[in-house]
């Protein structure tokens, strides 16, 4: 993806801003967030548990749970306006035009209808399919995400198939309706590793073949190397980072990211005895309400500066591609 | 060279899941099929392996918490699998679990320095003063505050929680620590610091480590000696430097290609090896070698004929029929360089 910038995205996300009601006060569990995502790319979303990834996902998808809601901003599928969609325009667009799969294929699956059924729903409901057409489609489907004696498995329900498989239905029903974005919240992290090498080829295969724009949420930054092609960090509710993977894995601008690479061992095939300890990024996510006005990280930054606990930083240009949030790029474009 | 702190042969973990009436055949689970390994005292063996692999079921067994069906487990000279009642219950306070799932491994209702305590109190160690000076040495000794004793475990984070979970496997001062997956439930910020903080324990105290993980960067960080594990026997053993430089069963190869890395990126995961279909069915396991449904290099004898673990080079023994010994080094039938030639 060398000229994304200049094309046309086709999901953009707007200053975003997610609201949750409880113990009487708001919590802001997203805060201003701007992201795009580009067609036929895969953007990974990067961070801890608690960090905002999974809300993103859900707000994109409108499913934000009840006591929750998007404060501010817009969330632009070209040139339209997710975030003011009523229920029944949001139907049209799920599924459709943008799918998601979830981490445990097991509970996101219906236990009680079969693997067939659940493919073809989607295919009836948006494309007008009879029972018979959908069917067949969804035949197709679990041969082209490569499972094995498609005609026996589609007669069958979610418990009779492995981890993997369903992960393969789950990816699958989310591409039936060949939709623009595929949103794949921690996909892989069910399955064992033999088993997510075959998710992320597969994912691979489906876009080269479809032009489907995939956003991948993880906290595994190999799994970024191998899959991304452009990288947003969140930290704390708030997008910190962003740029392409080469440039965040090689250069990381700001310190939050730079620990989520350094902190976890990398496979090495030349080992040596040497083995110093690794380096660790102190405390914890701060929750939502120890958030304040200042830079989510600066309690476990090795650089906090006084500017740092009072006003977050806006994001500076690092490089034509590169955008940080973090004081020490201050004098950089903004 | 010392003789080994724990040494298992030959154990077998079968679980009857139904059958076994009215004239049927019992049907019954292989978990664990005849697994041999020795830990020696001071060191940290991994034992890796995929769901249903057994690796689990294996530390399980170690620590007597699920019933060996065959074979011995000597620690330090005597055999867990026979002892019972209170001489099991002697041995058990040199043993100690860490489990995987810090948030439900501690009593809600628990304060934490009663949760750390509580083994103390069970074996009947020491005085009472004795107990609060060594419940206070191991809070100090995992990093956390003498004042936290007080708190309840929804009042740590998940981190915290794993940190209280080893101290009180420490409290009996046990030369045994048996590790079921203690970082996989953590966040990834924080488990380097569980890692750094194993590490550092295991250089204070001189502990043993039995390492269950199926994350191959955090075991080779953390491992001395590493086994594989394949549908409850274990396919391959070495020392650490050896099996990450090279390793030799065709498993291993596959299992350390499906890694994803930081360093490789997308290079490293076009030369992956891929792996089809699932593992088989621990019920009726094939009469060959277990992975050859699976196995790139598999021939007609790997179908036939079920390998032995044999030794390739010094410590370095794996179970597979076409390792090679070419000029004296060892030579695996599948290799990521090649599986590119044959792919392209």
């Amino acid at each position: 993806m060398t000229a994304t910038e200049t094309r046309d995205p086709l999901l953009r996300v707007e200053r975003l801003s997610v609201e949750f009601q409880a113990r009487r006060r708001t919590a802001r569990v997203l805060n201003e967030i701007d992201f795009a995502v580009y067609p036929g790319e895969t953007l990974c979303i990067v961070g801890e548990s608690g960090c905002g990834k999974s809300m993103t996902a859900l707000a994109i998808m409108r499913l934000i749970p009840e006591n929750g809601r998007i404060g501010s901003g817009r969330v632009l599928l070209r040139d339209r306006d997710l975030a003011g969609y009523g229920t029944q325009q949001m139907r049209q667009v799920r599924g459709n035009e943008i799918s998601m799969i979830f981490q445990e294929p097991m509970t996101a699956l219906n236990p009680v209808y079969t693997v067939g059924d659940q493919i073809a729903e989607s295919l009836r409901l948006h494309q007008g399919m009879g029972a018979r057409q959908a069917r067949e489609r969804a035949i197709d489907m679990l041969k082209s995400v490569g499972i094995p004696a498609a005609e026996r498995r589609i007669d069958e329900y979610p418990h009779q198939l492995s981890g993997g498989m369903r992960q393969r239905v789950m990816i699958a029903i989310a591409l039936a309706c060949d939709p623009d974005v595929l949103i794949a919240d921690e996909p892989t992290t069910a399955l064992d590793v033999t088993v997510q090498a075959q998710i992320f080829d597969l994912l691979r295969e489906q876009q080269a073949r479809r032009g489907t724009a995939i956003v991948l949420i993880t906290h595994d930054m190999g799994a970024v190397a191998e899959m991304a092609d452009r990288v947003v960090v969140m930290y704390g509710g708030r997008v910190v980072e962003e740029g392409r993977v080469e440039d965040i894995l090689s250069r990381p601008g700001h310190p939050y990211t730079q620990g989520l690479i350094a902190c976890l061992p990398d496979l090495d095939e030349h080992p040596t005895d040497d083995r110093p300890d690794l380096p660790e990024i102190p405390g914890v996510v701060p929750s939502v309400w120890e958030r304040g006005v200042g830079c989510p990280f600066a309690d476990r930054c090795a650089h906090t500066m006084d500017q740092c606990r009072k006003e977050f930083p806006p994001m500076f240009r690092t490089a034509d591609t590169q955008r940080v949030a973090c004081w020490l790029h201050e004098g950089k474009p903004i | 060279m010392s003789a080994p702190l724990l040494s298992v042969r030959d154990l077998k973990v079968h679980f009857r899941v139904g059958g076994g009436r009215w004239g049927r055949k019992p049907v019954v689970v292989h978990a664990v099929d005849g697994v041999s390994f020795d830990l020696r005292a001071g060191r940290t063996l991994a034992i890796v392996g995929e769901s249903g692999s057994g690796k689990t079921t294996t530390a399980l067994a170690v620590m007597r918490l699920t019933p060996p069906t065959a074979g011995s487990i000597r620690f330090d000279g005597v055999d867990l699998a026979t002892l019972d009642g209170a001489p099991l219950r002697a041995m058990r306070r040199r043993l100690q679990l860490v489990f995987q799932d810090p948030y439900s491994a501690l009593n809600p209702r628990q304060r934490a320095g009663d949760i750390v305590r509580a083994p103390l109190d069970l074996m009947d160690i020491g005085t009472p003063a004795e107990r609060r000076a060594q419940v206070d040495e191991v809070f100090q000794l995992v990093g956390l505050r003498p004042e936290q004793q007080q708190l309840f475990p929804h009042q740590f984070s998940g981190g915290q929680r794993q940190r209280l979970n080893i101290a009180r496997a420490l409290a009996s001062k046990p030369d045994l620590i048996v590790c079921d997956e203690p970082v996989s439930a953590l966040d990834i910020a924080i488990r380097a610091q569980i890692l750094n903080l194993l590490r550092r324990i295991q250089r204070e105290r001189g502990l043993s480590f039995l390492f269950i993980s199926h994350d191959m960067a955090v075991v080779e960080h953390i491992c001395d000696d590493i086994a594989v594990m394949y549908l409850g026997q274990i396919v391959e053993e070495a020392p650490r430097n050896a099996f990450f430089a090279q390793p030799l069963h065709p498993y291993s190869v596959a299992l350390m290609s499906a890694v994803p890395t930081v360093s490789g990126g997308r290079e490293r995961a076009a030369r992956r090896i891929r792996l089809h279909g699932d593992p088989p069915n621990p019920i009726d396991p094939p009469p060959g070698c277990r992975f050859a449904g699976r196995c790139p290099a598999a021939r007609e004898r790997c179908e036939r004929e079920a390998p032995q673990l044999r030794e390739v080079a010094p410590g370095h023994r794996v179970a597979c029929h076409f390792v090679d010994i070419r000029a004296g080094v060892p030579v695996s039938p599948l290799s990521p360089v090649e599986s590119t030639t044959t792919a392209a």
